[in-house]
């Protein structure tokens, strides 16, 4: 570990409100070493974008924070919770307060918008009560994306703007503490591209959500991040806000802001 | 092939170098890589079931799941299971009825037909005509949902997407082919007794009576009890193939086919055994 690195942990080790604290984590697909030893800090409330280039890592990276991908070595904890240490009951647990919208949206095919939507609530009966209780909140998680309309439609009936937003939608279903971003604008047209970030930044101030968004568009994360972070060749390179790293002398950083 | 293929190859394997030519050892290279390939994609398999069987006993059951997919399985094969059953008795019937009148033993088409579909024709080929609309069906659909991030969305939500699509599929198509199977046999026996009826005078009545007085219950009993084998290999390996499937989207295809071409092999094994255990009862 590099000190910049050694100082992101340490500076997290002593922050109560970190929401997902990673250190010296190494992933590998036989010879292929995609990270090797990333370090970063998320707190309570922040919009932390990670940057990269196609291939870096990014979406290894955010499903190890999930555990849908299991490290070679190091530490991920996700709400003060070591993901390796926890069992399935305790990990479905913790992703009971995690959104997380995939890059390609995955809503279920053979299932109507409201069946993708009640689908996470299926474990949480006892939050949300008997099936036909759900409608009241899958409505206002379609109203706050726009699409209270589009209730009873198949996925394969919506443009690809619309079903990210209705997974959107499905994301913010549970009311998460946090809320994770696998490059939200990919493929969308830049018009569509701006309402989802709209969007994105509605939902964190109306539920105060944490957010971690995993994007290589400069654009994205200029609007909405707060702090953002470089990966580069399986390491956290470059850390900052979008002013201090878009005005940084090193050409490496430089070269993800080149218009 | 290039030479690079010898690269990290054992010690032995670079010893026998030293007395055969790279030509000499490619052949038995290539037959010893598909044999390690085999034994781990039964490795792998094995594994497999057995997790299915692990999560098949312990709660919560997908129930709804369950009964969506045994309507998807039976009600969705009925028509080509139908069509392929009264062709099979039919043709079967057809080129069977000369050789018989041939021998004075036209009278013994009923038992003939009879027990050689119940036995053996109608399971063995509704199981084939099944793995390929089921197998394939749940190796691409599976695929499709492992390549566009479904899987993972399910386990992200808290879902343990292994028992809500793999277990409910298996057992669907477990408890469902024995049904095809005597739908399939029940209308083979009808084609069959249609010809009867047309060119040699027999009545419905009498074709299934001599049918059912020919058929013993050792002959319903095995053909019954290896259709829930085969809707299992069947469920397993489209599953398996499905579920497991990468490369992209190219994926898909790759899961679908090898998903039917697994299974078809699997059922004859299956049969053989199956074949093999009751004649031992026969024979006590």
């Amino acid at each position: 570990m590099n000190p910049k690195q050694e100082h992101i942990v340490e500076k997290a080790k002593v922050d109560d409100n970190v929401v997902i604290k990673i250190e010296d984590l190494h992933v590998s697909f036989g010879d292929n070493h995609v990270l090797k030893g990333f370090n970063m800090a998320l707190r309570k409330g922040e919009n932390l974008v990670i940057m990269g280039k196609s291939g870096s890592g990014k979406s290894v990276l955010i499903k190890c924070m999930v555990g849908l991908l299991t490290p070679d070595r190091g530490c991920v904890e996700v709400l003060g919770k070591d993901i390796s240490s926890l069992d399935q009951h305790a990990l479905d647990e913790l992703r009971s307060h995690i959104g997380f919208l995939f890059q390609g949206s995955a809503l279920y095919d053979s299932m109507t918008v409201r069946e993708n939507l009640e689908f996470p609530m299926r474990r949480h009966r006892n939050k949300f009560g008997k099936e036909k209780d759900t409608l009241p909140y899958v409505m206002e998680a379609l109203e706050n994306v726009g699409l209270a309309h589009t209730l009873d439609l198949m996925p394969a009936e919506l443009s690809g703007g619309m079903k990210r937003r209705v997974a959107l939608a499905r994301a913010i279903i549970l009311r998460p503490k946090l809320i994770m971003y696998d490059e939200p604008t990919s493929g969308l047209d830049p018009i569509t591209a701006k309402e989802i970030i709209e969007l994105m930044r509605n939902i964190q101030k109306k539920y105060g959500t944490s957010a971690l968004i995993i994007t290589h568009d400069v654009d994205c994360a200029r609007v909405v991040s707060e702090r953002m972070v470089l990966l580069v060749d399986g390491t956290n390179y470059a850390e900052g806000t979008y002013g201090e790293l878009s005005a940084s002398s090193d050409p490496m950083v430089n070269a993800f802001f080149k218009k | 092939m290039d030479d690079g293929f010898y690269d990290n190859r054992h010690f032995s394997t670079r010893f026998a170098s030293l007395f055969l030519s790279m030509e000499d050892l490619a052949v038995p290279m290539k037959i010893m890589e598909r044999t390690k390939l085999f034994f781990k994609e039964v490795g792998n398999l094995s594994h497999f079931a057995g997790r299915f069987f692990k999560q098949a006993l312990n709660p919560p059951f997908e129930f709804k799941e369950l009964l969506r997919q045994c309507y998807q399985v039976g009600n969705r094969s009925l028509l080509l299971v139908m069509a392929t059953g009264f062709i099979i008795g039919l043709v079967l019937t057809l080129q069977s009825r000369p050789t018989l009148i041939e021998f004075g033993a036209v009278s013994w088409m009923p038992n003939m037909v009879g027990i050689s579909i119940v036995r053996e024709i109608g399971p063995v080929i509704t199981a084939l005509i099944c793995s390929g609309r089921i197998a394939s069906g749940f190796g691409a659909e599976l695929g499709s949902m492992r390549v566009t991030e479904q899987i993972d969305a399910m386990e992200v939500s808290g879902t343990n997407p292994f028992k809500y699509l793999v277990v409910t599929r298996i057992w669907a198509a477990t408890l469902m082919l024995p049904l095809l199977v005597i739908f399939g046999d029940l209308v083979a026996l009808y084609g069959s007794s249609l010809v009867e009826n047309l060119k040699g005078d027999v009545s419905f009545r009498l074709y299934f009576n001599t049918v059912f007085d020919a058929l013993s219950f050792g002959d319903l009993v095995p053909a019954t009890i290896k259709s829930f084998f085969f809707g299992f290999v069947i469920g397993l390996t489209g599953c398996y193939k499905g579920y497991n499937s990468d490369k992209g989207t190219a994926g898909v295809g790759i899961a679908a086919n090898s998903a039917v071409v697994m299974a078809s092999l699997l059922l004859f094994v299956v049969d053989f055994i199956a074949v093999f255990v009751s004649d031992i009862f026969y024979e006590l």
